[in-house]
């Protein structure tokens, strides 16, 4: 009998007894769909993960100016200014592995441009955001040391910002304003698209620091030299966290902290943040491995249980497969491909069920799921093997009856 | 050389309550082109006999060759390769599968045999014509008269052109005259060539066969020729005595 016409045979056999087939599948199909749902989310954190620090930037640490206590009232993150780019100055000459240390400092504003205005974020920073950002231009140029120095009325805007001032006319070199003062295009930033929390990072204007403080923040930060955040970029993975020891100890010594003072500053490590995200997918995906390994074994059970039954309700069938001239390794393969059928057909339906459940996670929890070739053969594969493996044993009690014992059987 | 070579042939149960002698040592010959009746009570050894000589059961004792074939050194797999070369089974219950219809019935030897597809095909079809079932080659068993049903039985049993039909008690299932009409289907193959072994407790079946042979407590006490009674003709009386629409085709 070929192989084609075997697996026909067990179709109809399984389709004999659609009710009873199906609920022995649900074992397999529970055990596949939590197998398929659990590598589709793991793999799907993971990518997230690595398309953030990718659209971030790697190694990055920032540092936002933090709490302070006035008369016992703790005014909470940002609340002061006790940073200054001579801190960004500082942290990039003193701490070990930096790469970049940059000043930031981001506020809202209206650009107007001829007929028409646009609410953007206005980023007032230095050549160090380029570098830290891993993010380049794709026209124009960036701000010359002297244009920052001087604190020029340049600005390099982003794609979306580019598209909705500018439409299809070149931006480079035209004047727009901002707060009624007039800024000239020197560039225009590559495409970033989304940030992981689904912000627009195209829809930006950056302006040089100190133009940006004393001419769109105004006063309150013309005075001193302080800034919202630094953003520093380590040169690896490995060297962030002795990074960030070094840069509390530095800043507090800089800003005259006693003992018992709390830190005037808060120092976050993104990448750490983002690996936050892969821990707890981590967690999903491994509670998902013990359903599925639990259902795959009790399921594997049931198609064993099952093929047994099978066994004693066609003993007759048996006794005459045998009598016709069925060896024992016919009886066995007829058997074991029908419990490998419907173990596979489980299988099948498991994986439907599987991307079923990871695109509702996804869209629950707000992360994406990824879904592979290998993934869906290997889901394919087990199942089978568990239908060889606890089919097994059914079969080879059919192959081992007696064709006299099975064909005198009621 | 005859078709069946039966010497001092015995089988033996070990049972908790002791051994029990199912048959002992019988030597008998079947001519091939016989029609053979074998008769006996309920364990008289008929049906011992009959798993033996069907080399579904291997003996204790004694030599048995079928077809030139010593069937006693034979593996489990060569017993199997005779059963589906030499031998056709005949049930009392038919034993037809209930899911697929009679033509994949009948392909059912030729399957276990290696043939393809299209081959079974075009000789199921031929045996279902021999036994007058063409028209019904994809009913299923369940859509089928009893006497039918046999008769795709007796198709199945024929198309691997065995040398031996074994029949276990081929009409204790069917009305006395569709139980005639089984028996003159077999006495047609038996002149056609066909070498047939009826096992049966009922004189009325065994009045049918050329030579009859009688167990009793696993010998052989009996064997016997005779002329047989012509199922046919019995049909024919029979359907003028009480006219009866035709049961099968």
């Amino acid at each position: 009998m070929s192989l084609i016409e075997a697996i026909r045979s067990a179709l109809s056999a399984i389709g004999a007894n659609a009710l009873r087939s199906a609920l022995t599948m649900l074992g397999i199909i529970i055990g596949v769909a939590a197998v398929i749902a659990m590598v589709a989310i793991g793999s799907g954190a993971r990518e997230r993960v690595d398309s953030q620090i990718k659209s971030l930037g790697a190694n990055l640490a920032i540092i936002q100016a933090g709490n302070v206590t006035q008369g016992g009232v703790r005014l909470g993150a940002g609340a002061s200014s006790t940073l200054t780019d001579e801190d960004a100055r500082a942290v990039a000459a003193e701490v070990e592995d930096v790469v970049a240390s940059a000043s930031v400092i981001t506020t809202r504003a209206q650009a107007v441009y001829a007929g028409t205005n646009w609410s953007t974020t206005i980023t007032a920073t230095d050549l160090d955001f380029f570098a830290a950002r891993e993010w380049g231009l794709a026209e124009g140029r960036l701000f010359e040391p002297e244009e920052l120095r001087r604190g020029e009325i340049v600005a390099i805007i982003g794609q979306t910002v580019a598209k909705n001032l500018f439409g299809d006319s070149d931006p480079l070199g035209q004047m727009f304003r901002i707060r009624n003062v007039p800024f000239k295009v020197i560039g225009v930033m590559a495409g970033k698209g989304q940030s992981a929390l689904g912000q627009d990072q195209d829809d930006v204007i950056f302006v040089p620091l100190d133009t940006g403080r004393r001419r769109i923040v105004g006063r309150n930060y013309a005075r001193d030299r302080s800034v919202q955040t630094i953003m520093v970029k380590f040169a690896s993975e490995a060297a962030i966290n002795p990074g960030i020891e070094q840069t509390r100890a530095l800043l507090r010594q800089r800003h005259r902290l006693m003992e018992d003072q709390e830190d005037d500053f808060i120092v976050r490590n993104l990448t750490e943040i983002a690996n936050t995200a892969t821990a707890a997918a981590s967690t999903l995906s491994w509670l998902l491995a013990a359903v599925a390994g639990v259902s795959l074994l009790v399921g594997g059970i049931g198609i064993m249980n099952i093929m047994l039954v099978s066994v004693t309700e066609r003993t007759r069938e048996i006794g005459l497969r045998l009598a016709v001239g069925a060896r024992q390794r016919d009886v066995l393969s007829q058997f074991l491909i029908e419990a490998t059928t419907l173990a596979t057909i489980g299988g099948a339906v498991g994986i439907a069920l599987g991307i079923g459940a990871a695109t509702a996670i996804a869209r629950f929890a707000g992360w994406p799921f990824v879904i592979s070739p290998q993934t869906i053969l290997i889901a394919v594969g087990v199942s089978g093997l568990i239908g060889v493996f606890f089919g097994f044993y059914p079969a080879r009690q059919a192959a081992r009856l007696d064709p006299i014992e099975a064909l005198r059987r009621e | 050389m005859p078709l069946i070579e039966v010497r001092d042939l015995s089988r033996v149960y070990d049972l908790d309550s002791g051994r029990v002698t199912a048959l002992g040592g019988v030597s008998l010959d079947i001519e091939a082109g016989e029609l053979v009746a074998v008769m006996g009570p309920s364990g008289s050894g008929k049906s011992t006999f009959m798993n033996l000589v069907g080399c579904l059961d291997r003996p204790t004792g004694g030599h048995y060759r079928l077809d030139g074939a010593a069937v006693e050194t034979l593996s489990g797999d060569g017993l199997a390769e005779l059963r589906n070369r030499k031998l056709g089974f005949v049930f009392q219950q038919f034993n037809l599968l209930p899911r697929v219809d009679a033509c994949a019935n009948v392909e059912l030897p030729m399957v276990y045999a290696g043939l393809d597809g299209k081959t079974r095909r075009e000789r199921a079809l031929n045996a279902l014509a021999r036994v007058g079932l063409a028209e019904r080659a994809h009913h299923r068993p369940m859509q089928l008269s009893g006497g039918q049903q046999q008769r795709v039985a007796i198709a199945r049993a024929l198309v691997n052109q065995p040398r031996l039909l074994l029949a276990d008690e081929p009409t204790g299932a069917l009305d006395s005259r569709t139980a005639l009409e089984i028996l003159a289907l077999f006495q047609d193959l038996n002149r056609e060539g066909v070498t047939v072994v009826l096992v049966t407790h009922d004189a009325e079946v065994a009045r049918h066969a050329r030579r009859v042979v009688r167990f009793r407590d696993g010998h052989v006490i009996a064997d016997i020729r005779q002329e047989p009674a012509d199922a046919r003709a019995a049909l024919a009386v029979h359907d003028s005595a009480a006219p009866m629409p035709e049961a099968a085709e």
